[in-house]
């Protein structure tokens, strides 16, 4: 039986075959995806509620556990405005721009060994070029609704989201200073043998003191991940006190929906290149026996959730910042803090690359 | 035939949004057309094999200098008849102009058309075996390390010449100093007045 499948599916042109085993790739990345994109929307309201001593979404479904599914019916079945002046066209191109642009990036993540869709070898530069692009989403999407507040909305979410990637930019040098490679398996690779192999703690580099600097990394790339994806306290783009929502104003139904999506989804998108580049992604923390029978996308998903509950808890902790307050923080502190981490990391990289060669 | 296609659909794409770039209305539009144009070129580098220039002309044109562009378009207040109206006078020069480009792009053309002699013109072959990115970096950082520092010396100067010009201190304007907001102690601002009933403070 399972020969003659196989048998069929050689005689089948090559292409047509890799074409439908990478569709067949995708999807099973998008739908687990998009299904436990619905649990943690959750999570993030429950946690939210939770600090602030109420109960949360608690009516539909057990514990409240299908409101993001009931949100999603209300939303797609709810009508499309688009305002008499917008840019038609362009208004509705933003939102699916933010959504494909969030869901790209995914393609070379990898969630546990071999699982990762496209293995290239600048994974984390495609990831940084696509980051990049998520800009245009809002900025478009603010420029088309033709109206005041998306338009101030979107003009602060440009400077702030390309501020903040500077420093992103660089925090990802220093990482790939530290493993030699761009190639996101091989950097998770770099990091096995348990938590102390891990990259915000490196010990493997001792005695140089490595973890100094990643730390503080780390500390500084949690930071930006909250600028870049506008989560408070950086959610200026959309401070419904100035603002009323940004350039989310004009918005309504599944366009709202798709900005929704893939806002959270570069939320967790973040997460995931937190566990990725310092936390050791896939691996266990420890590299004995019942630590290794979990398989490892458990150990990936769980310091991903990890993660986004601390991204949950900064929201409903922290109030929100100003906006020069923000541009201070990005290019007076964060910038030049990173640049001199690459300087430092790449002296350390030298040397000890140096003296193992003997040389 | 996959990389055939995709070469296909990325060379008309940029060469559709290139000609939509100019033949656009509305700036901010021209603009996106723009960015579309770098994103196939990016594509057209991929299937070249030149993955790294590709995410670098990604991050570097798509995601920030462009940014940058449709930052200011967006903010300008377009009067489209004036724009339409100098058309006639100032069709010669830019046909002129156009005549130029096109001749020197047709010409190099010639010289690049066959890809044998394009490969014998390179400055450094391309070495085999070794990732795309190490045999960039290997090559600027060490066979050419003097010129890409100087590039990046001009940059820094070209950088520092728009800050200086633009920088100017006006007097009477009130900023923010965090340094002087923390170090504020309570004495140096309240004073506790002991005021008898009916003599004021004066």
């Amino acid at each position: 039986m399972f020969t003659a499948i196989a048998n069929w599916w050689g005689s089948l042109p090559a292409e047509l075959t890799w074409s439908l085993a990478t569709i067949g790739q995708i999807m099973a990345f998008v739908v687990p995806l998009l299904l436990s994109l619905a649990f943690l929307l959750l999570m993030d309201r429950k946690v939210w509620a939770a600090v602030q001593m109420r109960k949360g979404p608690n009516t539909v479904g057990a514990f409240g556990l299908l409101q993001s599914f009931a949100d999603f019916i209300k939303f797609v079945v709810k009508e499309i405005v688009v305002p008499a002046g917008a840019d038609r066209p362009l208004f509705l191109l933003a939102p699916l721009l933010t959504f494909v642009f969030a869901f790209i990036t995914w393609a070379v993540v990898p969630v546990a060994p071999g699982w990762v869709i496209s293995d290239i070898n600048v994974g984390i530069l495609y990831i940084f070029a696509i980051s990049s692009l998520g800009v245009y989403g809002i900025i478009i999407g603010g420029w088309a609704s033709n109206s005041k507040y998306p338009f101030l909305g979107s003009l602060r979410s440009a400077a702030q989201m390309v501020s903040y990637e500077v420093s992103i930019g660089f925090i990802l040098v220093t990482v790939l200073l530290m493993a030699g490679t761009m190639n996101l398996s091989a950097l998770v690779e770099a990091q096995g043998g348990g938590f102390w192999n891990w990259h915000v703690l490196s010990l493997d580099m001792l005695p140089w003191p490595t973890f100094l600097i990643t730390i503080p990394m780390f500390v500084i790339f949690f930071i930006s991940a909250l600028a870049e994806t506008n989560r408070p306290p950086f959610d200026l783009p959309e401070a419904e006190s100035e603002l009323v929502a940004g350039y989310q104003v004009e918005y309504s139904s599944t366009p709202y929906l798709l900005f929704m999506i893939g806002e959270y989804l570069n939320i967790v998108l973040m997460c995931a290149l937190m566990t990725v580049l310092f936390f050791g992604g896939w691996h266990a923390p420890f590299d004995f026996a019942p630590f290794t029978w979990v398989p490892p996308v458990f150990w990936f998903a769980i310091k991903v959730v990890f993660f986004f509950f601390m991204f949950a808890m900064v929201k409903a902790l922290v109030p929100r910042y100003r906006y020069d307050q923000l541009m201070r923080l990005g290019w007076k502190i964060f910038l030049p803090t990173s640049l001199a981490a690459v300087f430092v990391m790449g002296a350390i990289v030298v040397y000890t690359r140096n003296a193992a060669l003997g040389g | 035939m996959l990389q055939a296609a995709a070469f296909y659909i990325f060379s008309a794409i940029a060469v559709f949004s290139a000609l939509m770039v100019v033949f656009a209305k509305n700036p901010v539009r021209a603009v996106l057309f723009l960015i579309l144009a770098f994103f196939s070129a990016a594509g057209l580098f991929i299937l070249l094999g030149a993955e790294f220039l590709a995410m670098i002309l990604v991050i570097v044109y798509v995601g920030a200098v462009a940014v940058l562009f449709l930052f200011v378009v967006m903010m300008l207040d377009i009067d489209f008849a004036e724009l339409k109206a100098g058309f006639a006078e100032n069709a010669i020069v830019g046909g002129a102009v156009a005549s130029v480009l096109a001749l020197v792009l047709v010409l190099s053309g010639f010289i690049w058309v066959d890809a044998n002699s394009a490969q014998a013109n390179l400055a450094a072959p391309t070495p085999e075996g070794v990732s795309n990115v190490a045999a960039l970096g290997a090559l600027i950082y060490d066979r050419y390390v003097l010129f890409f520092q100087l590039a990046g010396l001009v940059l820094l100067v070209a950088m520092i010449g728009a800050i200086v010009l633009t920088l100017r201190h006006r007097d009477g304007v009130k900023r923010q100093d965090m340094h002087k907001q923390v170090n504020r102690k309570r004495e140096d601002s309240v004073e506790i007045v002991d005021v008898e009933p009916g003599e004021g403070i004066g």
